[in-house]
């Protein structure tokens, strides 16, 4: 009998949701994995446009890795230094390495602040970062507050084996998504009526799913905020150095250095980092977890024994990030080379008639259809969204699964494709958007002129798919005429259906 | 409110064990065969040095894999992006393979029900968080390793609950013990989710034999709960008779692929003590469960292992040749050791667990040392070996042994003048020891005394002291900034 018939003899974090991978995030995942597209091999398959991947300066790492063979343990130059790494699993992690990565995040942040490497805690990427830290401030049960939309695995990576809660902290277009003072004391307060015990606030800056930014005025008022009620403040900083256009990115370590320990409490202050997006190396799984907070960092280190970053890794990133001039020249190009992949990705979708919310940051842009919507409610995003993904064959992310309150939102990624899967995605989307202002257009003159019709013309049902399948294939224009005929094969097929 | 998590503020990290403290003093004034010849020499640290040229020669003569490539195509960019928690095929497919040939292919692993984590540390914790909660317990025959008490207890809430085993049989479970245990745990009002045994055994460095794995067996079916089988010293078996038996081939020699047993018995694995590869985080869970695999893959997500490292290994474990010759090559290494340090104890007159064949240590009997069979003696005793003689061993109480008067002494962590070393001071130790009268306090003459005429620190004492040594590396950090702005820096 396998375990599955008897539940019980496994714990409850093992059978339980919330590890969240039920969710339509990752549904579009599984629908890319099934038929991938691929430019020669699979044309009409999936374009991936749901993974928020930084693919855009590998030749630069490549290059940099050739030149520098010493760097790896493999290599003649450097194997000499294979038993030494080898054996090493001090969870301090290696000196050189917390000295690169602490000179790394201060180059991000133009010099403006130091990083003390004695403060660097390891962790299995910044998935293992956001739990450690969990674990570290919260108890099961406790609530932290995050401000929606916001990243879907944080369900899974602050919640699932930590017990804690998440409460978001609505925001929405009205204002451009920025979080207000107002909101999260409403927040707060509804939270602590609801009896939930708050141990913290959780920001994403640069946001993802946004791409935007939290100005200086923004991030001072939320450190009183915190400071207020005496509760942590964890900022995810993992887009750090994917901002490519001004604004330039303001880090809350700027923050607190600048309002000085009389007002801000340091032991509430913690940053989560990532080479995952700024670097596109996902694969090494390198996330840190930077605290002021001397109890923090010491508990923190001893948790991290759960997702050390392995030595070889720790060995070739030391020497990279230490490469003063390496750096310099990556942050400079990598910058300049999102800058130059969103100018396109924005033209093209200008062109589509699509607009998308102001972004400065991040491998992603926040669309809007909220006006393909058949009703502004959540059932009709999804429904959308398989569109989307079935008919347009574009893996995009919803808004809901983002927690965003406004539905018709979609994150769609630019930075994890070639240049040319880039141009066939916006020609899909072209071609969408027309076709859809085509249908919408056509509803509109239906319902003026009161025209009836044999079977349902309910857009996204069944017999919509099979009907603008077929209108695919034979661009057969829908005048209502032809839709009277029955003898036409995709009436033939509604009423099939 | 108070600021931090309970897990935070407690100690079940375990940290404050001697186990840990011992490491502390060996990193305080560690042994330089040239520098610091004075210093304590690591007996503490289970690693396996041994066999390092064998790696080291594979990779001169396969530089494809250095250099990210494949078939002298570059793979780099497919490495630095992939973060499937599925981990690499070649990967998986290669390290079952491994794990089978340890076994002498009496069994194979199926690479779909393998679960890459980081270290044996996090497969630990992540099947604790699979298959028990807050108010449950497992069952650990005692000696254990230290670590499990962070690993499977401090953030998952689950509890440990000891099966006493003694000298008395080699320390080998017996059905009493395991029934002892489960009542304990009743008493305690603990639900029982399973046991995990060390097979090859940390610390006692044997294999466990087919009567206990059959006792074992007929226990969790009786009971219906999970064995966790950590086999993590699987490949450091030395000497044969008896050979490794791995549950796994016990329970398919009995037909019980077949029965719903089958579901609940799980492996733990790492690379970190068979290839000697701790620093690259390589761990590993088999399950014959659906469920614990698909729970256990998702959990993966906070500690996998890095891609560089999956594709290092997976080019080193699929070549046939070397992993043929390396287990080999490896076992008798550390044969060798072990007898060495078995030879060494001869001479100082301390005798050890026989039964020793497997793992990078040696179960050492000290009792005769002892003033008194009770546990603060085996601690003075301890911090004698540490500070007087210079040696960082084990005590058994850090291990949970009811027995006291046992340490773990590590042999494959140094070079051999190193070993030689240690064994020659435990010798003097040992005579000087003996020579004294009765049960008086031993006179600290050894040439490697702290020369401290004070009574020995205990574990208050040494955690001031490196919280005073934190201090002065503050305090200099902040006159060098301090000096730094009077030159105008």
């Amino acid at each position: 009998m396998e375990l599955s018939k008897n539940p019980q003899l496994l714990s409850n974090i093992a059978t339980n949701e919330r590890h969240g991978e039920n969710s339509p995030y990752f549904d579009g995942w599984k629908a890319y994995e099934e038929n991938p597209y691929h430019p020669i091999k699979n044309k009409d398959g999936v374009i991936q446009m749901g993974l928020s991947e930084n693919q855009i300066c590998f030749d630069l790492i490549e290059e940099w890795i050739k030149k520098n063979p010493k760097a790896s343990i493999c290599t003649s130059e450097g194997v000499d230094e294979f038993k030494n790494i080898a054996i090493f699993q001090d969870y301090h992690g290696l000196p050189e390495f917390r000295q690169a990565l602490a000179s790394f995040m201060g180059r991000v942040r133009g010099g403006r602040v130091r990083f003390d490497p004695d403060r660097i805690v390891m962790s299995g990427g910044a998935t293992g970062a956001n739990e450690l830290i969990m674990f570290c401030l919260a108890d099961p049960g406790d609530a932290f507050l995050v401000p929606s939309p916001y990243y879907p695995a944080f369900d899974r990576d602050m919640g699932w084996r930590t017990g804690v809660q998440i409460l978001p902290v609505d925001c929405d277009s009205s204002n451009g998504f920025l979080i207000t003072k107002a909101a999260l004391e409403a927040a707060y307060e509804k939270a602590i009526e609801d009896n939930n015990k708050i141990k913290g606030l959780l920001l994403a800056n640069p946001s993802n799913p946004l791409g935007t930014l939290l100005d200086r005025e923004t991030l001072t008022s939320l450190v009183s905020f915190v400071n207020e009620k005496n509760i942590h403040l964890v900022c995810d900083e993992i887009y750090s150095a994917t901002v490519f256009k001004s604004p330039s990115f303001t880090s809350i370590s700027e923050i607190i250095e600048e309002m000085g320990s009389e007002i801000c409490n340091r032991d509430l202050i913690h940053i989560v980092y990532s080479l995952s997006k700024d670097m596109g190396l996902p694969g090494f799984r390198v996330g840190i977890v930077y605290s002021y907070n001397d109890a923090v960092v010491s508990c923190g280190r001893k948790m991290s024994s759960f997702g050390l970053v392995s030595s070889q890794t720790q060995h070739l990133l030391a020497s990279m990030l230490l490469d003063e001039e390496f750096v310099g020249n990556f942050l400079e190009e990598s910058s300049r080379r999102l800058a130059k992949r969103h100018e396109m990705f924005m033209k093209g979708l200008e062109q589509a008639g699509i607009t998308c919310l102001k972004s400065n940051a991040g491998l992603f842009v926040w669309m809007d259809l909220r006006w393909l919507l058949k009703e502004q409610t959540e059932e009709a995003e999804i429904v959308l969204w398989r569109v989307i993904i079935n008919e347009v064959k574009l893996n995009v992310s919803p808004g809901s699964s983002f927690h965003c309150t406004e539905p018709g939102w979609f994150r769609v990624c630019f930075a994890n494709m070639d240049y040319h899967t880039v141009e066939v995605a916006l020609k899909r989307l072209h071609a969408f958007a027309r076709q859809e202002k085509l249908a919408i257009s056509s509803t509109r003159y239906l319902r003026n002129h009161k025209l009836q019709l044999s079977f349902s013309f309910e857009r996204y049902d069944k017999s919509c798919v099979h009907v603008r399948t077929l209108f695919h294939r034979t661009r057969c224009p829908l005048t209502p005429q032809y839709f009277l005929d029955i003898s036409v094969p995709m009436v033939r097929a509604a009423s099939r259906t | 409110m108070k600021l931090l998590s309970r897990k935070a503020m407690c100690n079940t990290h375990g940290q404050d064990s001697s186990y840990f403290l011992g490491w502390q003093e060996y990193e305080n004034n560690p042994f330089d065969e040239v520098q610091n010849r004075n210093g304590i020499i690591q007996m503490g640290l289970a690693e396996n040095q041994l066999s390092f040229d064998l790696l080291e020669s594979w990779l001169a003569n396969n530089p494809d894999v250095a250099g990210f490539k494949r078939d002298g195509n570059s793979i780099f960019r497919e490495l630095a992006l992939f973060q499937d928690y599925h981990g690499l095929p070649s990967f998986k497919k290669a390290l079952v393979e491994f794990m089978a040939e340890i076994r002498g292919n009496r069994v194979t692993f199926d690479p779909s029900r393998i679960v890459l984590t980081a270290g044996a540390t996090s497969a630990n914790e992540t099947l604790m968080f699979c298959l028990a909660e807050a108010g449950e317990a497992f069952l650990l025959p005692t000696p254990y390793y230290p670590g499990f008490d962070r690993d499977l207890k401090w953030r998952t809430g689950a509890e440990i609950v000891p099966i006493h085993c003694t000298s008395s049989n080699g320390f080998q479970i017996t059905a009493s013990a395991l029934e002892e245990a489960y009542q304990e745990a009743e008493k305690r009002n603990l639900r029982v989710k399973g046991v995990l045994v060390t097979n090859p055994s940390n610390p006692l460095g044997t294999t466990m034999t087919r009567n206990e794995l059959n006792l074992l067996i007929k226990f969790i079916t009786a009971k219906n709960i999970h064995l966790i089988s950590d086999e993590i010293y699987s490949g450091t078996v030395f000497k044969h008779s008896p050979r490794f038996v791995s549950v796994m081939e016990v329970l398919k020699d009995r037909d019980y692929d077949k029965t719903e047993v089958w579901n609940r018995v799980h492996i733990v694995y790492s690379l970190s003590k068979d290839l000697g590869l701790p620093g690259f985080r390589v761990g590993a869970i088999y399950s014959n469960d659906d469920m614990v695999v698909a729970a256990a893959t998702k959990m993966s997500s906070f500690g996998l292992v890095s891609s560089q490292t999956q594709y290092l290994l997976s080019a080193l474990l699929s070549d046939k040749k070397f992993t043929k010759n390396y287990i080999s090559e490896n076992q008798k290494r550390l044969g060798k050791r072990q007898r060495m340090l078995v030879m060494g104890l001869q001479k100082a007159g301390i005798s050890w667990l026989e039964s020793n064949n497997a793992g990078l240590f040696c179960w050492v009997d000290m009792r005769h040392l002892l003033h008194s069979n009770t546990f603060e003696e085996e601690m003075e005793l301890w911090k004698k070996i540490v500070y007087d003689v210079g040696l960082n061993i084990s005590p058994g109480s850090s291990c949970h042994c009811s027995e006291p008067g046992w340490f773990r002494v590590c042999f494959a962590n140094m070079s051999e003048a190193t070993l030689n070393l240690a064994m020659q001071r435990l010798t003097d130790f040992v005579a000087e020891y003996s020579t004294a009268n009765g049960h008086k306090r031993l006179h600290h003459s050894s040439k490697n005394s702290k020369k401290t005429s004070l009574t020995l620190p205990d574990k208050w004492l040494i955690r001031r002291l490196n919280w005073i040594r934190k201090i002065q590396k503050w305090l200099s950090r902040h006159l060098n900034w301090i000096e730094k702005i009077q030159n105008g820096c």
